[in-house]
């Protein structure tokens, strides 16, 4: 009992226990009927959300106005370099892997540099990025689809047991994601400098590495998420990255992250990843017009956070 | 003139408490029309807060107050203004974004209709013209763009603009702070015309000879009571500071300070003020407890500042030798960490020390945090506690915890007494003590002179230099403030 309302008071529970409900309302409706394939299908789908998710959300826990806006153009670009460089050879898969993360570090960094040099408000320098990212993405893959090796394309659909093996590694990753989090120096400087930055600088954080390793961070995670999903649906475009824009921040709310910075957590990231997936899941088996599946998911998802929001007003 | 209905302002018994703090113990106060009342006293005397209760941004929680002989039940700013009282506030108020003439239309309703912008730029230009001739000031220039010096020009010769409103009384709080000597000049002359007009003023300065040279009549203050209020030609130079310093001896811890003099132990900083333009420059060495005295805001905030960011990264002008940790005197915007308990606010600074391998060790953590709790006395049945579960004074010794469990040699102080209760400060002069004997630095920044008693060498600050340096046994709370007012060094 007294655990239960521990687990309760975890601020990611609710998206797990939202995820729980959005599967059974569909399974109900189906009459219990592709159960264990949906799950599935969410596993698959949500993998890629909570990788950008991650990076998300070390960004906005550095505090109010700390957002990478510049993860859909990231996602796009690296797609696109990861399957240049592999060039449907299975051979150059990991050469193709490196490329991807180090074109998103790039981005990373170079955002930061925008923002520091500059001194240009985070959410604007990584939306200008992103546009001058998209125009050496369209100018770079010609807006051709291209292939990924068999190999890889293999690999990024891999299953065991009905769980995708994607969706094993991503777990060890917010594992160890949420170690760094809560128990490295790097972690308790994030949430520190989230909270208060001068009191962070005072207190002898490193302000600016920090804010450069976040940056950094984020776009090497837009990178790799940029490579898997070209593996995953067989071939790079422009476009790929584009819904991460809105379901990388969302997933970082839902899941219980203060959106004014300074506490973040990691599982919410995952629960929040599947809820939305498998409420898209849920409208489409209803047969919800897509106009109105749209319009609902933005309600449930304002619904949330409203929910979610209202339980922490510490201060 | 019959001496009641001469009263432009009359306080009697004003008292004014803000949480534990008293700042006002029941101050009779009165200015009479054709006077200028010099009012002096130290930080924290309760000057401002007299000043706004005459002003009326702040009520007394007891006492009443009468203007003309009337006593005013709901008295405010916007009742202040009908009945003639201005105040020009130390804190420079022009809206940045806005030019002179639409500044000078927020405190004149009656400037409306076509063209106000014109009868305001008329208005302010006319003024300013009267007080500082030759001013060279546009009422179209916007504030912002202006110069210090000149933003406080305006914001005077507003005060003393009328249009609807009559004017009987301007407060002036440091009106010459930012002028230099020739327009600080044309000001006083202005207000000697004014006040021979029948009007009245209260100039408030630090720099004494003003105040002696310009009022008719100085009221000192301290300790939030008034000590003294006497014709002006009463007093001089010296029984002005002996009455604002208390002359009567104080105890000194300092007996113990002076004789213990550490032997100069290695050098850990040795930093000269950006502004400074001559050669003096603060020296601490190993043991030391250095206090940085004089005004509130001459500086010495700033010099800790540049010290600890030279701590990090080299800065011309600044040598530090050794780690550098920060106490900070405003908690809630330079300190606390508001998610996180105790035991993370103290451990904060010392991350490094407390990993074992990659991670940081929650034992470990745990460990700093109850050493200290046992040492500084915080008080809390859970050192895992929301650091908001602490009282303000508890809040400060959490963060002299994080400064004193670090590896810092050196350890800044920017004023961080402030708000404290009387018993924790002893507590912690007792352990900063302690801590120097051990080899520590401390540099520390104080408005309060009882607390220099703790320092083995005193830096007086003044506009942001080093103006005096000071022995313990040299000191003297005369000494400072002659340093720190110093027009007549």
């Amino acid at each position: 009992m007294a655990s239960l309302r521990l687990l309760l008071a975890k601020p990611w529970i609710w998206s797990f226990i939202g995820a729980a409900l959005v599967w059974l309302a569909t399974v109900t409706f189906t009459g219990g009927y592709g159960g264990g394939g949906m799950i599935t299908a969410a596993l698959s789908l949500a993998v890629f959300t909570v990788i950008v998710g991650v990076g998300q959300m070390f960004v906005i826990t550095l505090g109010p106005g700390n957002v990478d806006l510049s993860l859909p153009a990231n996602i796009g670009l690296a797609s696109a370099v990861a399957m240049k460089v592999m060039d449907g050879n299975d051979q150059m898969i990991a050469v193709g892997l490196l490329a991807a993360l180090a074109c998103g570090m790039a981005i990373g960094a170079a955002n930061y540099l925008l923002i520091w040099a500059l001194r240009i408000p985070p959410i604007i320098a990584t939306l200008s990025a992103s546009f001058i990212i998209q125009s050496i993405d369209i100018s770079y893959g010609r807006g051709l689809q291209i292939k990924p090796p068999p190999g890889f394309a293999d690999f990024a659909n891999r299953q065991i047991l009905g769980i995708p093996v994607l969706a094993i590694l991503t777990v060890l990753f917010t594992i160890g994601a949420a170690i760094a989090l809560q128990r490295m120096i790097y972690g308790r400087s994030v949430l520190a400098i989230g909270q208060n930055i001068r009191a962070a600088w005072l207190a002898g954080v490193n302000v600016g590495r920090i804010r450069f390793l976040t940056y950094t961070l984020s776009g090497a995670l837009g990178g790799l998420d940029g490579a898997l999903l070209a593996g995953y649906f067989r071939g790079a475009n422009v476009d790929i990255g584009n819904e991460y824009l809105l379901a990388s921040i969302a997933v970082v709310v839902i899941g219980g992250t203060s959106v004014a910075g300074g506490k973040a957590n990691v599982p919410g990231v995952w629960g929040a990843a599947l809820f939305l997936v498998l409420l898209l899941t849920m409208l489409n088996t209803f047969g919800v017009s897509a106009g109105v599946r749209l319009l609902l998911t933005g309600l449930i998802i304002v619904g949330v956070i409203t929910a979610a929001g209202g339980q922490k007003a510490l201060r | 003139m019959p001496e009641a209905s001469a009263d432009i302002v009359r306080l009697d018994g004003a008292e004014k408490h803000f949480g534990a703090v008293r700042a006002l113990a029941g101050v009779d106060f009165h200015v009479r029309a054709g006077e200028c009342v010099g009012l002096v006293g130290h930080n924290g005397a309760g000057k401002s807060t007299l000043m706004h209760m005459v002003a009326g941004t702040l009520v007394p929680d007891s006492g009443q107050i009468a203007v003309r002989g009337v006593i005013e039940d709901n008295y405010s700013v916007p009742r202040a203004q009908q009945l003639g009282i201005r105040c020009v506030f130390q804190e420079l108020s022009l809206c940045p974004n806005l030019s002179v003439a639409e500044n000078t239309r927020i405190n004149h309703p009656a400037l409306s209709g076509f063209g106000w912008r014109r009868k305001a730029a008329d208005l302010i230009a006319a003024k300013l013209d009267e007080i500082f001739p030759g001013h060279s000031i546009s009422a179209s220039d916007i504030a912002s763009d202006l110069s210090i010096g000149r933003r406080q020009m305006v914001e005077v010769a507003r005060a003393f603009t009328v249009t609807q409103d009559p004017l009987e009384l301007v407060i002036l709080d440091e009106p010459t702070s930012s002028l230099d000597a020739h327009t600080a000049g044309q000001l006083l002359a202005f207000v000697r015309r004014f006040v021979a007009a029948g009007r009245s003023c209260i100039l408030i300065s630090h720099l004494l000879g003003e105040v002696l040279g310009n009022a008719d009549r100085i009221v000192v203050m301290r300790d939030g009571k008034v000590v003294a209020s006497d014709a002006a030609k009463a007093f001089d130079r010296d029984r002005l500071v002996t009455t604002m310093g208390g002359a009567e001896a104080r105890e000194k811890i300092a007996a113990e300070i002076a004789t213990q003099k550490p032997e100069a132990g290695p050098l850990r900083v040795r930093a000269r003020p950006a502004r400074q333009e001559d050669g003096n420059e603060l020296v601490a060495h190993a043991g030391e407890i250095i206090g940085l005295a004089g005004l509130a805001g001459h500086g010495q905030t700033d010099l800790l500042l540049a010290i600890f960011a030279a701590a990090a990264r080299s800065k011309a002008g600044i040598e530090v030798t050794a780690p550098v940790a920060l106490v900070a005197g405003d908690r809630q915007s330079d300190g606390i960490f508001p998610q996180w308990s105790i035991a993370q606010n103290i451990g904060i600074r010392s991350l490094a020390r407390l990993r074992s391998g990659l991670l940081i060790s929650p034992q470990r953590e745990a460990e700093l945090a109850t050493f200290w709790q046992k040492k500084i006395g915080i008080r809390t049945p859970d050192m895992n506690n929301n650091i908001f579960s602490l009282s303000g004074g508890n809040q400060q010794k959490a963060l002299f915890a994080r400064a004193l469990g670090s590896d810092a040699k050196i350890v800044l102080m920017d004023d961080p007494m402030r708000g404290v209760d009387i018993g924790t400060k002893l507590e912690v002069y007792d352990l900063v003590r302690e801590e120097a004997g051990r080899g520590r630095t401390f540099l520390w920044y104080t408005t309060e002179t009882e607390e220099l008693d703790n320092c083995h060498q005193i830096y007086v600050f003044k506009n942001g230099r080093i103006v005096a340096n000071l022995r313990r046994d040299e000191l003297t709370e005369k000494k400072i403030i002659q340093s720190s007012f110093g027009d007549a060094a």
